[in-house]
């Protein structure tokens, strides 16, 4: 099996190679053929493992492929860990990455950049294999940096545009503070477990446990609260959790099939998996997983309502994907991470759908992103305007759909939780089940419905797209509806996960929220309906409906009325304000001020020019001993050596 | 009966009147070399007087060598005062100050 994992994670690094470095000599079709062909081996084989793993039985594999180097005792390995939890990642990570690879043959057609975008997907895909199949804190790290290197080469893909390479620069600043409190985290495990290898991390946490940090004489922290907190900063910053989340949303700025992998489905998910994944350490410190809990309700709220302002429809979708992540994450904090992983798989595929299907939109609105220029798309697009309708009631949790089971396992999750914050959390998910109700569908009426706002001319070249475009939008489709029938009962209640996620007793919310459960999806869905959740979704709909279909006279009106809201809304909170005018002001300021004093004042003043200076002056002074006059330096010599014949003389 | 005390008082007075000679003679290099001279001499002195003392022959075989030492010296050092005196016209050690900082 070893070299099946190995081809899995290898196959797209080679034709990343191919493509980027003989895009010249292979042309369109030799790049993007080489790149689907690799990755369509690595999704084959993983839906192969996939297999083996659920029906033949296959057990976990936790091998070392390669020592890279042993230091002190400390060796950092390249090796996989498949087990139930990574089987499932790969599965997600390559066919959304396939789909997303066919859907840029036609999305990228025209550009100038054709081979190296193939490059940097297939490179991303192998970056993100290698994070999730790792069986290692260094390879998880390797692969962390990875996709967030490519992930700032892609927004960055269109290098001329001045926003673009704003926007990845942002994101990349912000990875990078992030990134800080991971290594911090990884750095924390390695000193008091004196291992990288996650087996024997989570056989030794009790190690962790034991062992406190003294920040000062006074103030200790117990070591395992340290660890996980550094690790969920690493977390939030790759899957944009407040106040880490700015990044995302600029980084729409990249082509839109980057945005439904890279920003919607996978790599923005590797926090989620992180956390999933380190479980025994996280089920260990109630106070790191009511932080969790509480950022991600917080996240789950606050930026879903962002979404019912921007009229970019890339950003609509983002701001949902901040919303779902932090539904995602709130889960987690609630101990559910069967719930927050089950989310995870069913949001890639929806939210994969629905930027695919905005990127098909734009693509015939020749890349006008702006849904006050849409409108009444239904009848030029049906493809895409169905497959976005399958997509938008997957988010929206409609009942028997994908998403519907995620949220609603998801939800009850966080109700029956105990942990400090989760009544806080439970209002914030249930209340976001609303507010994405109500954005996704303002997205879906604006764009598709009403009267078409768009010029003549734009009108008259509407059409569908292309089948490259069309064909991963409908094998998107399938899953995002169809998928939580099967996956609901295994993932949730099942024992699917088994040893890969680890939850104390006490914690254990799912199997509550199980013991509701009868074995059938079908009963599942019917008793949704007597709660919250799907009412809600309704109401917002509805709200959608009127307010933006019907009469669209009530949203300017709203508008008006809160127009301090509003314009906090289109603000987004002042965090932007915040970080331009105090945080990056501030560190101007700072390095400006080291600068000048640090390094102009003390470095090339006092120290480089100081030693000349005061050699020069001692000299200067010294200068005045020397008359010239040979009966001086005589007397000199004599009188030395007088006092030295004294020194003897006396020390004797 | 000469004893030690003697001779090393004598050395130690003609040391003391060479470095006074170095000293205050501020008109003629020749002087000053007859004084640096004299030290050795002194010197000498000494290690005659320590061989005698000690019984040891090394000290009064330094002393030929010293002695050869100083005529070498003086040699030269006559030989750059007359190159001094073709320069500057003048042997007084109060002109020759150009080592002046």
């Amino acid at each position: 099996m070893q070299s099946i994992y190995l081809t899995i994670a290898l196959a797209p690094l080679a034709a990343a190679i191919i493509a980027g470095l003989f895009g010249k000599s292979i042309g369109k079709s030799g790049a993007h053929g080489i790149t689907i062909l690799c990755v369509g081996i690595s999704c084959v084989l993983s839906f192969y493992v996939l297999y083996q793993i659920l029906f033949n039985g296959l057990a976990p594999y936790n091998g070392t492929v390669y020592t890279w180097l042993v230091s002190d005792g400390v060796s950092m390995n390249v090796g996989f860990l498949i087990d139930r939890l990574s089987a499932m990642m790969m599965v997600v990570v390559t066919f959304v990455s396939l789909m997303v690879h066919i859907y840029t043959i036609g999305y990228m057609d025209e550009d100038p950049g054709y081979q190296r975008f193939f490059s940097y997907i297939s490179l991303f895909t192998f970056s993100m294999l290698m994070l999730v199949m790792s069986n290692n804190f260094m390879q998880l790290f390797f692969g962390w940096e990875g996709v967030g290197v490519v992930s700032y080469l892609l927004i960055g893909f269109w290098y001329t545009r001045p926003t673009a390479i704003f926007a990845n620069l942002k994101a990349f600043l912000v990875n990078r503070v992030g990134d800080f409190g991971f290594v911090l985290g990884i750095a924390a495990v390695l000193r008091y477990t004196g291992s990288l290898d996650y087996a024997t991390v989570f056989a030794h946490a009790d190690q962790i446990t034991a062992a406190q940090v003294h920040v000062s004489a006074t103030i200790i922290w117990p070591a395992i609260t340290f660890t996980c907190i550094c690790l969920f900063v690493g977390a939030m910053g790759k899957s944009a959790q407040i106040p880490l989340h700015i990044g995302l949303p600029d980084s729409m700025e990249g082509p839109t099939p980057i945005s439904a992998l890279i920003h919607a489905a996978t790599m923005v998910t590797a926090g989620i998996f992180m956390v999933a994944r380190m479980s025994p350490l996280f089920e260990l410190s109630e106070t790191a997983l009511s932080m969790v809990l509480i950022i991600g309700a917080t996240t789950a709220f606050f930026m879903g309502l962002l979404g019912i302002v921007a009229n970019d429809i890339k950003r609509v979708i983002a701001y949902s994907t901040l919303s779902q992540l932090g539904y995602m994450t709130t889960a987690l904090g609630a101990s559910a991470y069967g719930a927050g992983i089950f989310h995870l798989m069913t949001h890639a595929f929806f939210k994969a759908l629905l930027f695919l299907a905005a990127g098909s939109v734009i693509m015939a609105m020749h890349h006008e992103q702006d849904m006050r220029k849409m409108g009444g798309l239904r009848k030029y697009l049906p493809i895409t305007y169905w497959t976005c309708l399958v997509g938008s009631l997957a988010l929206i949790g409609f009942p028997g759909t994908s998403g519907f089971f995620s949220k609603d396992a998801l939800i009850d999750s966080v109700h029956l939780s105990h942990r400090a914050g989760a009544t806080y959390a439970y209002f914030c998910v249930l209340s976001g089940v609303f507010i994405t109700a109500l954005y996704t569908f303002r997205m879906f009426f604006m764009t598709f419905h009403g009267r078409p706002r768009m010029d003549h001319h734009t009108q008259e070249h509407l059409h569908e797209s292309p089948w490259v475009v069309t064909v991963p939008l409908i094998l998107l489709a399938i899953p995002s509806a169809l998928i939580g029938w099967f996956t609901v009962e295994p993932m949730l209640f099942g024992g699917y996960f088994g040893s890969a996620i680890h939850v104390l007793p006490d914690n254990d919310v799912l199997a509550r929220v199980g013991e509701e459960f009868h074995g059938s999806p079908l009963e599942f869905m019917w008793a949704a309906f007597g709660s919250w959740p799907v009412w809600l979704a309704a109401l917002g709909v509805l709200t959608a409906w009127l307010f933006f279909l019907k009469r669209p006279d009530f949203a300017d009106a709203a508008e008006r009325r809160f127009k301090w809201l509003h314009t906090i809304l289109v603000d987004k909170y002042g965090f932007d304000w915040f970080n331009e005018h105090v945080i990056m002001v501030g560190a101007r300021l700072l390095g400006g001020g080291l600068w000048r004093f640090g390094d102009q004042i003390v470095i090339d003043d006092g120290l480089v020019n100081g030693s000349a200076r005061s050699v020069g002056w001692l000299g200067s002074v010294m200068r005045y001993a020397q008359s010239g006059y040979l009966y001086h330096y005589a007397f000199a010599m004599i009188l030395g050596l007088a006092s030295f014949l004294l020194w003897i003389l006396w020390r004797t | 009966m000469i004893t030690l005390n003697y001779v090393l008082t004598l050395s130690g007075i003609l040391f003391a009147i060479a470095v006074a000679g170095v000293f205050l003679n501020r008109r003629n290099i020749i002087v000053l070399l007859m004084c640096i001279e004299l030290m050795l001499l002194a010197v000498n002195f000494n290690f005659v007087a320590f061989s005698r003392y000690l019984g040891d022959i090394g000290g009064q075989i330094f002393v030929f060598f010293i002695l050869t030492v100083a005529a070498a010296e003086a040699a030269i050092g006559l030989a750059i005062l007359v190159v001094v005196f073709r320069e500057r016209r003048s042997i007084e050690v109060e002109d020759l100050d150009t080592l002046q900082g």
